[in-house]
C-alpha cells in the first residue's frame, strides 16, 4: 500500500486584505485576507521551497512531478529548475504536468500509484481587478513524497469521475480565467462528486459517519461548499492547482493516527481520496498562514501582478542570464552549492578554485549552503537600482560555521533591518529579461524556529 | 621580488584638463582634442611630437583608434587601458613605465569618459554574459555599506556620522566653488546636503559625486630631460597599484571599515617616495572621494589619521584647504563629477597646479614639495587602488 511518506507546504509571506480591493475600488466590503507571491517569486521558486520543507528528510525521489495552472515557461521544463534548486540526481526523472487545475490532484494521484515520487503542486492565481477570482484566489506550493513504508498516512481508496462542460478556462495568453454562470457549475459539479466521494466509500469499505476530516478543493466555490467547509481560503484564498495539496496538508497536520481522511476535489470532474493516518503530522500549516504580513498595499499588489505598469528608474534594464555559464554553474545558481577548501576549512560562496584564506589550487569540495542560516554583517538599502519592487535591500550576510556571502533580502521591511539579525536562504526569480527568468537565492529574515 | 619603483626618473611637463561638466555640445572625440592640444601646448610640443600614448577609457571608446583617429597620430602606439574607476591613473602609470624603460622620449598618458550621454542616473556597466548570480547593487550602495560598520566600530552614533559625512562633501565643495573647471562650482550649505533625497544607506544625493564628462592629459619625459620642456617639471616619486583577492565580499573576516588595497598601495607609495610620514610630507592630497564615506575611510588607509579618528579630524577641520592637510582642494570627485577614464589625470592636474603655485584662489602655501594621489574602483572589500607621489623636486 503506498501512501505518504512526508509533506511541506510553503505560502508567500504577503497577505492582501480584502478590504483594501474594497476601499480602492468602491467595491463592497469583503472579509478576510489571500496569501500573494511577491515580484520575485512564481510558481517554480515557489515549489522549491516547498519541496525543500520536506528535503533531507526523507530518502532521495525517484522522481519529480511538478504541477501548476501558471507554468513560469512554456516547453521548457520548469521541473528541471526545482530538479536543479534541490540538488537531485542528474538520473532523476523531471516532469510538468501543467496548465489546468486539474493537474494537481493530477500529479499527486500519479505519484501515489508510484511510490517514491516528489510531487509538488504550486500556483499563483489572479484575476482582473475588482473580480472574484483577485479577492479569492490565492497563491502557495506543497509537496509530498509518496512511498510504501514508514508513510504519514496510507491510500486507502480513489475514484474519479470526469465530464466535459465549460465552468472555468482561460486561453493562453490571458492573464485571468473566465467563469460561466455559477448555479450552471454547481449543476454539473454536485453529481460527479458526489459520485466519486461514494465510489471511494465504497472502495474503502466504509460510511461517511466513518470520515474523521473531510477537505474539499473545488474550482467552484459554491459547488465546494455542498461537500465541506474550506478553512483555508478566508487566510489564503483558493490556491488553484496547490490548493488540494494544501487543504490535505492542513488535515493531516490536525488528524490523529488510526484517523480517516478523505480528500474531495471538484475540477472538471471530481476526485475523492480516502488516507488512514499512521503518524501525528509533520507541518504547522496553521501557524505558517497566522505569520504573514497583511501590510501589502493594494496598488503594490496590482504592480507584482502586472495590472499597473509604473514608471522605471532611469537605469538600464537588467540583462538575461545567458545559458552556458548557467548551465555550467547549475550547482551553484540553482543549488547554492559553495566550496569547501579541503586544507584549511574555508568556505567559498560562490565556489572557488585557489581558497582565499591558504591559497591552496584546487582543493575543494562542494558544499551546499542553500539551508544553513546566516547573520547580517552589514547591510544596505538601494533606491536606485532597478528592482520590480524598489527599494533593493541588499545585505552581507555571514553563514552559521562559515562562508559569507552578499545578496538581496526579501520579504523584509527595509526600516526593520539590522546588524545581526538573522537570515535564511530563499530560492527566488530575480528578474525576467528578454524572455529569460532569473532565478538565484536571497536571503529573507529567519521565520521558522531556530533550532 | 620587489617593487623597486622608479622615483625621479620621469617627470611631467605639460597637462591639459578640460572642464568637467555636461558637455552637450562635445562628444568624446572633442574632449581628447581639447585635453591633449592643452597639454602638448603646455610642454611646448606638438602631438607629432609625442612618441606613444595611453589611454584610459571605461566605456567612451574601444581600441588605440579612439585616440589616433580624432588627434590624427601618425602610425604611433596607442594602449586602451580600462581599470575600472583607476582608468585614467593607470594610463598615466604605464606612459610612466615606458618612459623611464628607455623606449620612448615623449609618452603622453589621456583619460576621458563621456558619461552624460547615456540618459541613465548614476554610472552603468557592461558585463560578460553571465550566470546572473551576480551583485546588481548600484555604486553609491556598494559604498554605503562603508557608514554603518565605520559607526558601528568606532561607536559614531547616527547623526554624528551624518555631521560627518556632509562635511566632507561641504568642505569639498567649497573647495570646488574656486575652481573654473569644476563641474558644480558653488559652495552648497550643510543643510541641503544633509537633507538631500537618499540614493542608498545612509547615503543622500550630495554625499555622491556627480556624472560629468570630461578629459585630462599629461606629457611625461625622462627626468633628465624635463628642463628642456620646463622650468618647473613635476617628478615622479611613486606609482603603486594593487588589485587584492577581492575577499571582502566572501571572507567575514573583511569588516567594511578600510580598504586593503588601499593601504597596501600607499604603503608601497611611500616606500618608493621615502616618506614615512604622509601627513607631514604632502602639501596636499587628491583622494577618491567617490562617496563621502569613501574620503572618510581613505584618511585612515593612506595614513592621514590614526585608526577610529578620522571622523575627529574630519570635524576638526584638519582636511580643509587651510587645515594641516588639504584633501582633494580642487574639489574632488565631488565637485568634479566622475568620468572615469579622467579622473586619475585630473588629480594628476591639481598636483601639477598646486606644485607649481599656479593654483590661484586655491592655492596652499605650506612649502611642502610632494603631493598624492589615489583612485580606486570597485567596492569596499574588491577594488583596485592607485596611489601616486609626485613632486616639485628631485630627491636630494
Amino acid at each position: 500500500m503506498s501512501g505518504i511518506v512526508a509533506y511541506g507546504a510553503y505560502l508567500p509571506y504577503h497577505r492582501l486584505d480584502r478590504r483594501r480591493i474594497a476601499e480602492a475600488l468602491g467595491t463592497p466590503p469583503a472579509k478576510g485576507t489571500r496569501a500573494v507571491a511577491s515580484y520575485d517569486e512564481d510558481t517554480t521558486s515557489m515549489a522549491v521551497e516547498a519541496a525543500r520543507r520536506i528535503a533531507g528528510q526523507t530518502a532521495a525521489p525517484h522522481q519529480l512531478l511538478f504541477a501548476t495552472a501558471a507554468p513560469a515557461y512554456l516547453d521548457k521544463t520548469n521541473a528541471a529548475a526545482v530538479h536543479a534548486a534541490l540538488g537531485l540526481d542528474t538520473a532523476v526523472p523531471a516532469y510538468d504536468m501543467v496548465g489546468s487545475v486539474r493537474s494537481g490532484i493530477g500529479a499527486l494521484r500519479s505519484a501515489l500509484a508510484q511510490p517514491g515520487t516528489l510531487a509538488v503542486l504550486s500556483d499563483i492565481r489572479t484575476g482582473l481587478p475588482s473580480s472574484s477570482d483577485e479577492a479569492n484566489g490565492g497563491d502557495g506550493a506543497v509537496a509530498f513524497l509518496t512511498g510504501d513504508t514508514d508513510t504519514v498516512a496510507d491510500l486507502v481508496a480513489s475514484a474519479s469521475s470526469t465530464a466535459e462542460f465549460l465552468d472555468r478556462w482561460r486561453l493562453p495568453h490571458e492573464p485571468t480565467s473566465r467563469q460561466w454562470e455559477e448555479r450552471f457549475g454547481e449543476h454539473a459539479y454536485v453529481p460527479l462528486a458526489e459520485a466519486a466521494l461514494t465510489d471511494a466509500l465504497k472502495q474503502a469499505g466504509i460510511t461517511a459517519d466513518d470520515v474523521d476530516h473531510l477537505v474539499v478543493a473545488a474550482t467552484h466555490a459554491r459547488a465546494g461548499r455542498r461537500f465541506g467547509i474550506d478553512e483555508l481560503s478566508p487566510v489564503i484564498g483558493n490556491c488553484g492547482t496547490a490548493h488540494p495539496g494544501l487543504v490535505l496538508a492542513d488535515a493531516l497536520d490536525r488528524a490523529q493516527p488510526g484517523q480517516t481522511v478523505v480528500l474531495l476535489t471538484l475540477a472538471d470532474g471530481a476526485d475523492a481520496m480516502v488516507f488512514k493516518v499512521n503518524k501525528p503530522g509533520t507541518g504547522d500549516l496553521r501557524a505558517e498562514m497566522a505569520q504573514g504580513s497583511d501590510a501589502l498595499p493594494y496598488a503594490t499588489f496590482l504592480t507584482w501582478r502586472g495590472h499597473l505598469h509604473r514608471e522605471p528608474p532611469r537605469r538600464p534594464d537588467p540583462e538575461r542570464p545567458a545559458a552556458p555559464p548557467s548551465a555550467r554553474r547549475e550547482d551553484w545558481k540553482f543549488g547554492f552549492t559553495g566550496s569547501r577548501c579541503e586544507a584549511c576549512g574555508t568556505r567559498h560562496l560562490p565556489p572557488q578554485r585557489v581558497c582565499v584564506k591558504c591559497r591552496t589550487v584546487d582543493q575543494m569540495a562542494p558544499e551546499r549552503l542553500a539551508d544553513v542560516p546566516a547573520t547580517i554583517a552589514t547591510f544596505t538599502v538601494d533606491r536606485l537600482a532597478f528592482s520590480l519592487s524598489p527599494p533593493v535591500v541588499a545585505a552581507v550576510v555571514d553563514f552559521d560555521g562559515g562562508g559569507r556571502f552578499q545578496c538581496e533580502l526579501t520579504d523584509v521591511d527595509p526600516a526593520s533591518v539590522t546588524i545581526g539579525d538573522r537570515v535564511e536562504m530563499t530560492f527566488r526569480r530575480l528578474f525576467t529579461a528578454d524572455g529569460v527568468h532569473n532565478y538565484f537565492w536571497k536571503a529573507r529574515p529567519l521565520r521558522t524556529k531556530e533550532q | 621580488m620587489a617593487s623597486n619603483g622608479i622615483r625621479d626618473r620621469v617627470a611631467i611637463v605639460g597637462m591639459g584638463c578640460t572642464p568637467f561638466g555636461e558637455h552637450w555640445d562635445k562628444g568624446v572625440d572633442d574632449l581628447l582634442v581639447d585635453a591633449a592640444q592643452e597639454a602638448v601646448a603646455s610642454a611646448g610640443v606638438t602631438v607629432g611630437d609625442v612618441d606613444a600614448f595611453w589611454l584610459g577609457t571605461m566605456a567612451s571608446g574601444m581600441s588605440g583608434l579612439t585616440l589616433s583617429r580624432p588627434l590624427k597620430i601618425d602610425y604611433k602606439p596607442v594602449s586602451r587601458l580600462e581599470n575600472f574607476c583607476a582608468t585614467g591613473s593607470e594610463a598615466f602609470r604605464n606612459a610612466c613605465y615606458a618612459v623611464a624603460s628607455g623606449a620612448f622620449d615623449i609618452a603622453m598618458a589621456i583619460g576621458v569618459e563621456k558619461l552624460k550621454d547615456s540618459g541613465f542616473s548614476g554610472l552603468t556597466g557592461t558585463r560578460p554574459p553571465d550566470d546572473g548570480t551576480g551583485a546588481s547593487l548600484t555604486a553609491p550602495a556598494m559604498f554605503s555599506l562603508l557608514a554603518p560598520a565605520y559607526a558601528n566600530k568606532y561607536g559614531v552614533d547616527e547623526a554624528e556620522m551624518k555631521d560627518v559625512l556632509t562635511r566632507i562633501a561641504w568642505k569639498n565643495h567649497k573647495n570646488g566653488a574656486l575652481n573654473p573647471r569644476a563641474q558644480f562650482k558653488k559652495e552648497v550649505p550643510k543643510d541641503t546636503i544633509c537633507n538631500s533625497p537618499l540614493v542608498a544607506g545612509p547615503l543622500g544625493i550630495f554625499d555622491c559625486s556627480g556624472v560629468s564628462d570630461g578629459s585630462a592629459a599629461a606629457v611625461i619625459v625622462r627626468a633628465e630631460d624635463a628642463h628642456r620642456y620646463t622650468d618647473h617639471p613635476i617628478y615622479v616619486k611613486a606609482l603603486a597599484f594593487a588589485a587584492g583577492p577581492a575577499a571582502g565580499p566572501i571572507d567575514p573576516d573583511y569588516d567594511y571599515t578600510t580598504f586593503t588595497e588601499v593601504v597596501r598601495s600607499a604603503e608601497d607609495a611611500y616606500r618608493q617616495a621615502g616618506i614615512d610620514d604622509p601627513r607631514a610630507a604632502l602639501a596636499m592630497a587628491e583622494v577618491h572621494d567617490c562617496f563621502t564615506p569613501t574620503e572618510l575611510v581613505l584618511m585612515e588607509d593612506l595614513g592621514f589619521a590614526q585608526r577610529g579618528m578620522a571622523w575627529k579630524e574630519v570635524l576638526a577641520g584638519t582636511f580643509d584647504l587651510e587645515g594641516d592637510l588639504a584633501v582633494n582642494p580642487d574639489g574632488g570627485l565631488k565637485s568634479f563629477g566622475h568620468p572615469i577614464g579622467a579622473s586619475g589625470l585630473r588629480m594628476l592636474f591639481e598636483c601639477w597646479l598646486q606644485l607649481r603655485g599656479e593654483a590661484g584662489p586655491r592655492q596652499i602655501g605650506n612649502g611642502k614639495k610632494m603631493a598624492l594621489t589615489h583612485n580606486l574602483g570597485g567596492a569596499p572589500g574588491e577594488c583596485v587602488s592607485f596611489v601616486s607621489v609626485v613632486g616639485s623636486e628631485p630627491s636630494a
